[in-house]
């Protein structure tokens, strides 16, 4: 056991941090330290710019194009990322169908859509969750219907994240509805310009319009896009979703969040004279959150570690998802504390692109209700966190 | 001890229960939240048919002799209906100053008006460096000739936009953070030297920051004594309190019910998920929540109708349980009701931010519990 980086791994740190305050679109990271939430552009150009250095494919084999990195690189990167207020990147292509396509996928599609998604030519968008299957994933309802060389999509999928932007949309589809729910669901891609799509935006309560409902209408989808076998996408989705929960963790995210609380905080006046940072009320909470991440921080990286000397991520990897979003919600409820009563008025025009509207009230505000109220999402998508602990329960504790 | 409402109350409930069922749709109030004005001129109007803006002053000031508990009762129903207007902000807020420490003649010149429901009010207190301390006060009033000249900025004035009438305190003498030196000046919104930003807030309602910037008002300004502003402050922000934590038990009621139901209809596992126990335990939780904030609210409301000696120790005691219920009950509410918690569409996320909005006004849980040590006379 070892807590130090090696010389070969500080190297590579310094190599990530250079590579962010010279080549990396600096513009990106300007916007990103303002508040303002990364346009399409902003995210393909960030993404492009990790591809160009070769960084793109993070969990990817080599021979795919990752970076076959070890968990101590990969914590350095996602760390260099966050210090650096670098967008996320966006897990529907990289993080989700790639894994997927180059898991179970055929060589055809391998060669069809893997360049593609490494160096984000295309967008990609999720489509499991219906009106009537949220924590029951597995009652889908949406079916393809073979027909010919083709299958007949109809249904609607929802929550899905920034469908507005994508070019296509990984699905779960009932293939057969005779037989176990879980055995007659089959993963199907389809492109988004298919006649019979349509995208409807959700509003969430946070002001935001990144979510969508997906309507599909007799849309024909080519056969040749089933992933693997029919009556197979459940078995599929579910290491899916094994992976999704690791990167759900956001350890480096939300340390870089507390950093900054800390900054804001340390000049803040608590209303006695002195500073929020000073107060210990406040002080004693942030600490609480903290200790938390710095536990979470090892048990990702023993997770990491686990991966690396083989086998997937298993159910343990809940935990990670459990605690990582409760991190992230509960800094953001630091945020809102921190801003007082500026954390009441709605100025959302703040964070629109070339805005220059001065703040009201103090810099880190205007975000902070806002990304509170989105960031309670988090403990719901991905497998809701009741979910996630009746996997743990069935799956580690074996009750 | 008696917890029945008297006949009268239970009218004044109903009348509420039926405004708010008739005026307050979930498209009603939404379009009201994103209208220019936030809140319905003929709501408010009303109101003053209805008696509600009377309703806390006293017959000498042509208003209705009605109590703390009175006041209660339609805050909680108002509550329930995620309502707009601002009757917080004139009625109780602004209105408690003036009832506390207004002149006859200041009496004259504004209450009719605010019963008669064509003056707005808003009280001007909020400074940002101050956060919840209403005693660190940097706007100033400098005796000029006759009068004063008021010079500072004040944040999220609630009301803002719609007030004719603001009431602000400055400082006229004494150190930033010092009790004394503090006073209250009733100040014609449109008096030059008044500049105003408004803006929405994240539960729908308006506010503003405003400027002063050489402002001149007469030495009749003034309300109450020169200098003992900061006790009428108090006072008045404690009965708001005490107001918003109705509010608060109103907003929980509707969201704790409202998640009752989605869990018993919204199917999953081809059960309703209601009949999962850790969402019913959840639900429990929140239920009782409600009830110790009611509990709660009921002993802060009966100790302020008997003026007893620890009034604003168990207002302090009442905006620490709100805050901690209105986040549980406000956040499980969301997790409960899963993406569907997440949309503009259904009032859930809207109570969600109104109980996160109430926790902040007037001061958070940490601000309160403070408060509440140190007023402990044992200690």
């Amino acid at each position: 056991m070892d807590i130090e980086f090696s010389e070969q791994e500080l190297a590579f740190r310094d190599e990530v941090r250079t590579f962010f305050e010279n080549k990396y679109p600096q513009d990106i990271l300007e916007r990103a330290r303002a508040g303002v939430g990364p346009s399409k552009d902003d995210m393909v150009r960030s993404q492009q710019a990790l591809y160009g250095q070769g960084w793109a494919g993070i969990n990817w084999p080599t021979e795919y194009g990752g970076t076959g990195w070890s968990p101590s690189e990969r914590y350095i990167f996602d760390n260099e990322m966050a210090r650096a207020d670098v967008p996320p990147i966006v897990p529907f292509g990289l993080g989700m169908v790639g894994p997927i396509i180059y898991s179970f996928g055929n060589d055809e599609q391998k060669t069809k859509f893997l360049p593609d998604i490494l160096a984000t030519n295309v967008w990609w968008c999720q489509g499991f969750s219906e009106p009537g299957s949220g924590s029951d994933l597995a009652s889908l309802r949406t079916k393809a219907v073979r027909d010919g060389d083709d299958y007949i999509v109809n249904g609607t999928k929802t929550w899905t994240t920034l469908a507005q932007h994508a070019d296509w949309i990984f699905c779960l589809v009932r293939t057969d509805p005779d037989v176990k729910p879980q055995e007659g669901i089959s993963f199907i891609l389809i492109h988004m310009d298919s006649p019979g799509i349509t995208v409807n935006p959700i509003i969430t309560i946070d002001g935001g319009d990144e979510i969508n409902e997906v309507n599909f209408e007799d849309v024909r989808v080519p056969a040749d896009q089933l992933i693997g076998e029919e009556g197979k996408g459940w078995t599929y989705a579910k290491k899916l979703l094994t992976h999704e929960r690791t990167g759900i963790a956001g350890v480096a995210r939300s340390k870089r969040q507390i950093e900054k609380l800390k900054k804001i905080t340390a000049t803040e006046p608590n209303g006695g004279g002195a500073t929020l940072m000073e107060d210990d009320d406040f002080r004693r909470r942030m600490s609480e959150v903290e200790i938390e991440l710095m536990a979470l921080e090892f048990t990702d990286l023993r997770t990491l570690a686990a991966v690396s000397t083989g086998g997937a991520p298993g159910p343990e990897s809940s935990i990670l998802k459990i605690k990582g979003t409760e991190i992230q919600q509960a800094v953001t409820e630091l945020f809102v504390e921190a801003a007082g009563y500026y954390a009441m008025p709605y100025t959302p025009e703040r964070f629109e692109p070339g805005s220059n509207e001065a703040p009201v009230g103090p810099e880190f505000a205007a975000s902070a209700g806002p990304r509170y109220f989105n960031m309670r999402k988090t403990s719901i998508y991905g497998g809701s966190n009741e979910i996630q602990k009746n996997i743990i329960a069935k799956a580690v504790l074996g009750l | 001890m008696d917890f029945t409402f008297s006949e009268e109350q239970e009218l004044l409930r109903d009348s509420v229960v039926r405004f708010v069922r008739e005026n307050y749709t979930f498209d009603k109030r939404h379009a009201l939240a994103l209208s220019d004005q936030g809140f319905s001129t003929d709501n408010w109007k009303l109101f003053a048919e209805l008696g509600w803006l009377a309703l806390p002053f006293s017959e000498e000031d042509g208003g209705l002799d009605g109590s703390a508990a009175d006041t209660m009762i339609i805050m909680e129903e108002l509550g329930k209906g995620l309502v707009l207007e601002p009757f917080l902000a004139t009625v109780v807020l602004a209105g408690g100053v003036l009832r506390r420490a207004a002149s006859p003649a200041q009496r004259e010149a504004v209450l009719p008006g605010v019963i008669g429901g064509g003056t707005q009010l808003a009280l001007a207190y909020v400074e940002g460096q101050g956060r919840y301390n209403l005693a660190d006060v940097t706007t100033t009033a400098k005796a000029d000739g006759d009068g004063y000249v008021i010079d500072g900025h004040k944040g999220v004035v609630l009301n803002g936009p719609a007030a004719n009438t603001l009431i602000v305190s400055a400082r006229t003498s004494g150190e930033q953070r010092d009790g004394d030196g503090i006073t209250l000046f009733l100040v014609d919104a449109g008096a030059p030297g008044i500049t105003r930003r408004d803006y929405p807030t994240q539960d729908g309602g308006r506010a503003s920051d405003i400027e002063f910037s050489n402002v001149k008002v007469s030495a009749e300004a003034v309300v109450g004594q020169v200098g003992s502003g900061l006790k009428v402050l108090e006072d008045s922000i404690d009965e708001a309190i005490v107001a918003i934590g109705a509010e608060a038990v109103g907003a929980m009621t509707a969201l704790h019910r409202a998640t009752v139901e989605y869990a018993s209809t919204r199917v999953q596992f081809g059960v309703p998920i209601g009949k999962f126990q850790v969402l019913q335990h959840r639900m429990v939780e929140m239920f009782m929540e409600c009830e110790q904030s009611k509990s709660l609210l009921y002993r802060a409301t009966m100790t302020m109708d008997n003026k007893g000696a620890e009034t604003a120790r168990t207002i302090s005691a009442l905006k620490v349980q709100v805050g901690k219920s209105g986040r549980f009950v406000g956040q499980q509410a969301v997790q409960v009701h899963g993406g569907m918690g997440m949309t503009d569409e259904l009032n859930v996320g809207h109570y969600f931010k109104r109980l996160t909005m109430i926790n902040t006004l007037f001061g958070n849980i940490d601000h309160h519990m403070r408060r509440f040590a140190a007023l402990d006379s044992a200690a």
